[in-house]
């Protein structure tokens, strides 16, 4: 039960992360592997704020937003638009994107390093409650329910405004979106940067529980890119599902074998949607 | 330049390179050591990864493992160097064909993801194999080398990845890669099997840089997964081959000399900022020399005289 009800945690802050990516990839096309930094980016603002103003993460997590939205947008106008307008293909612009964006990781983690070289350690909420029987960090638990909310947030916008449907008609298709008058360039920028905050505001909510450093970045994007091919690109519904299961076997590995096992079992799980669901959890097989 | 005078020219050069102990040691030594590394293993991944564009970031999980099974045949089998460095690469052409087949029928996206985190992940593995059934106790690869036999080991292997690289653009395998980089479709329907044909060249790369790993491994004499399961060696490969162009055989060649150097010389003055320097070589490659050194000076001379 222990282990359920932290995996479940876990998952959550997990779900809001690759909810961000896959804006990024499933409505933008831009694989972005600075997706971790990013993250750290927000965990490392947080940890900021709270030692130096003793401001609380979620109150920190307001002012995440708008900057990260802005860097966001900055990001895709100045590097990766230029990229998009000179690809010749899809696949040519995977390429083109992969190594940028491994650029900007290095670049951040460089920068957060000259920042910031210690583990990001600060306190907050740190005692235990009782949850269906079993204890978990306070910490752990607002932070899974705020994910939730901006994960519920996001998803109603989604499908209920007509921007958001703009945003869904481009993740199907982009020429088709532009034939019914959808500015795609801008829909593109809009979710990249969307995607951006999403990302930040998880790395804020998981430097609660999780004690980050400037180089912990990478192994949040592979995370996040499993979760994503998991739950099938562009879908949000199998990312919220496949980021449970990955917060729950990583879990259940970490107590019952060994911690140091946890990115083996994501493994794991990768080697089995590539053979058995490459499409997704809930994906249909492409002709 | 006809076929024959290439190889004449590459005979040549390999003869050189062979001489260069000769005459420097020390610091020298080491850089050119660390050179003839890089050359085998970008060459060789820009073998895979130049026609198909699938970008590979295994290398660091190979060499790992050639450099790993030395250490942990030596100090808990007892097997003598050789016969580890003759298995290393066999175990990385097994594994690499078993990733090629669950990565290499789907988009190139798949492969990063899947490459990107491997070396970590094996790493984790190992340390956790090392730390419960073998024992934490540290390996030691004590052998007779000294730099110059791990140099001319290297060039052994160089040699063979150029002759391979050679032998593989007059065959027909070599013929199938280079119309399957231009458009798979296509490829497809001339009844090229593009799977196999990516698989086979990917374990090349894996067979290679496990043996490079293996071979570096003396190097080290103390070895923990921690230092040879190294991510930032697959990032360099990387860097290095796309820095020389991946057209031409001999194109990593020119971007595996200047980086290393540079390399060399920033972690060595500032330490802390290999990083950002890494972030700098990736975002300058894919901005402003997308085709590489080679690229460059092929479109300077094309607009130099318009014929």
């Amino acid at each position: 039960m222990d282990i359920v009800i932290s995996g479940l945690l876990l998952g959550g802050a997990y779900a809001l992360v690759a909810m961000g990516l896959n804006l990024q990839y499933g409505v933008a096309r831009i694989m972005n592997l600075a997706n971790g930094e990013v993250l750290v980016l927000g965990g490392l603002a947080a940890f900021w704020a709270f030692v130096s103003f003793g401001l609380s993460p979620l109150l920190t997590l307001f002012l995440i937003a708008p900057l990260a939205f802005a860097g966001s947008w900055a990001i895709y106008a100045l590097f990766l638009r230029p990229l998009v307008k000179r690809a010749k293909s899809r696949g040519q612009l995977e390429v083109d994107t992969i190594l940028a964006t491994f650029g900007m990781s290095f670049f951040f983690v460089g920068l957060m390093v000259s920042l910031q070289a210690e583990y990001f350690t600060y306190s907050f909420l740190a005692w235990p409650i009782s949850l269906l029987g079993s204890t978990v960090a306070a910490n752990r638990l607002v932070a899974a329910l705020v994910a939730a909310a901006i994960a519920a947030a996001l998803y109603l916008w989604l499908n209920r405004s007509r921007s958001g449907l703009a945003v869904r008609a481009v993740a199907v298709s982009p020429g088709s979106a532009r034939l019914v008058g959808i500015d795609v360039g801008k829909v593109s920028a809009l979710a990249f940067s969307l995607g951006g905050m999403v990302t930040a505001l998880g790395g804020c909510l998981i430097s609660t529980f999780v004690t980050l450093d400037a180089s912990a970045g990478v192994l949040f994007t592979m995370k996040a890119l499993i979760i994503v091919i998991m739950g099938g690109v562009g879908d949000i519904r199998g990312a919220i599902i496949a980021a449970l299961i990955l917060g729950l076997v990583e879990t259940a590995v970490a107590t019952i074998v060994d911690p140091g096992l946890t990115l083996v079992a994501a493994y794991a799980i990768f080697l089995a949607v590539l053979l058995f669901r490459p499409q997704g959890l809930f994906g249909r097989r492409s002709a | 330049m006809s076929e024959r005078l290439k190889l004449a020219l590459g005979v040549l050069i390999a003869l050189a390179a062979a001489f260069v102990p000769l005459i420097a040691d020390g610091y020298w030594l080491s850089i050119a050591v660390t050179i003839m590394m890089y050359t085998a293993l970008s060459t060789s991944w820009a073998l895979f990864s130049g026609p198909t564009h699938y970008i590979a970031l295994s290398t660091g999980a190979f060499y790992g493992i050639g450099g790993y099974l030395v250490a942990t045949g030596m100090s808990d089998f007892e097997a003598s160097f050789w016969t580890m460095a003759a298995i290393a690469p066999l175990v990385a052409i097994i594994l690499a064909g078993a990733i090629g087949a669950a990565t290499l029928r789907l988009s190139g996206v798949y492969f990063v993801i899947f490459t990107l985190g491997l070396a970590e992940m094996i790493r984790n593995l190992v340390s956790w194999v090392q730390n419960n059934f073998l024992g934490a106790r540290g390996l030691y690869v004590l052998t007779d080398f000294d730099e110059r036999h791990i140099y001319w080991m290297l060039l052994a292997v160089t040699v063979a990845v150029f002759l391979f690289g050679w032998l593989l653009g007059r065959s027909r395998t070599g013929f199938a890669l280079r119309i399957l980089g231009n458009d798979e479709e296509v490829a497809r329907h001339v009844g090229i099997d593009t799977a196999r044909t990516k698989i086979l060249l990917f374990m090349s790369t894996g067979f290679f840089a496990a043996l490079v790993g293996a071979i570096v491994a003396p190097r080290y004499y103390y070895i923990e997964p921690n230092v040879v399961f190294s991510p930032e060696l697959s990032f360099l490969v990387v860097i290095m081959a796309l820095l020389g162009g991946t057209r031409h055989l001999w194109g990593p060649l020119l971007g595996v000399v200047p980086f290393t150097m540079l390399w060399e010389a920033v972690s060595a003055a500032a330490p802390n900022a290999t990083t950002m320097v890494l972030g700098a070589a990736f975002l300058m490659i894919v901005y402003l020399i997308p085709d590489g050194i080679t690229g460059l000076a092929a479109k300077l001379i094309r607009t130099r005289s318009p014929s």
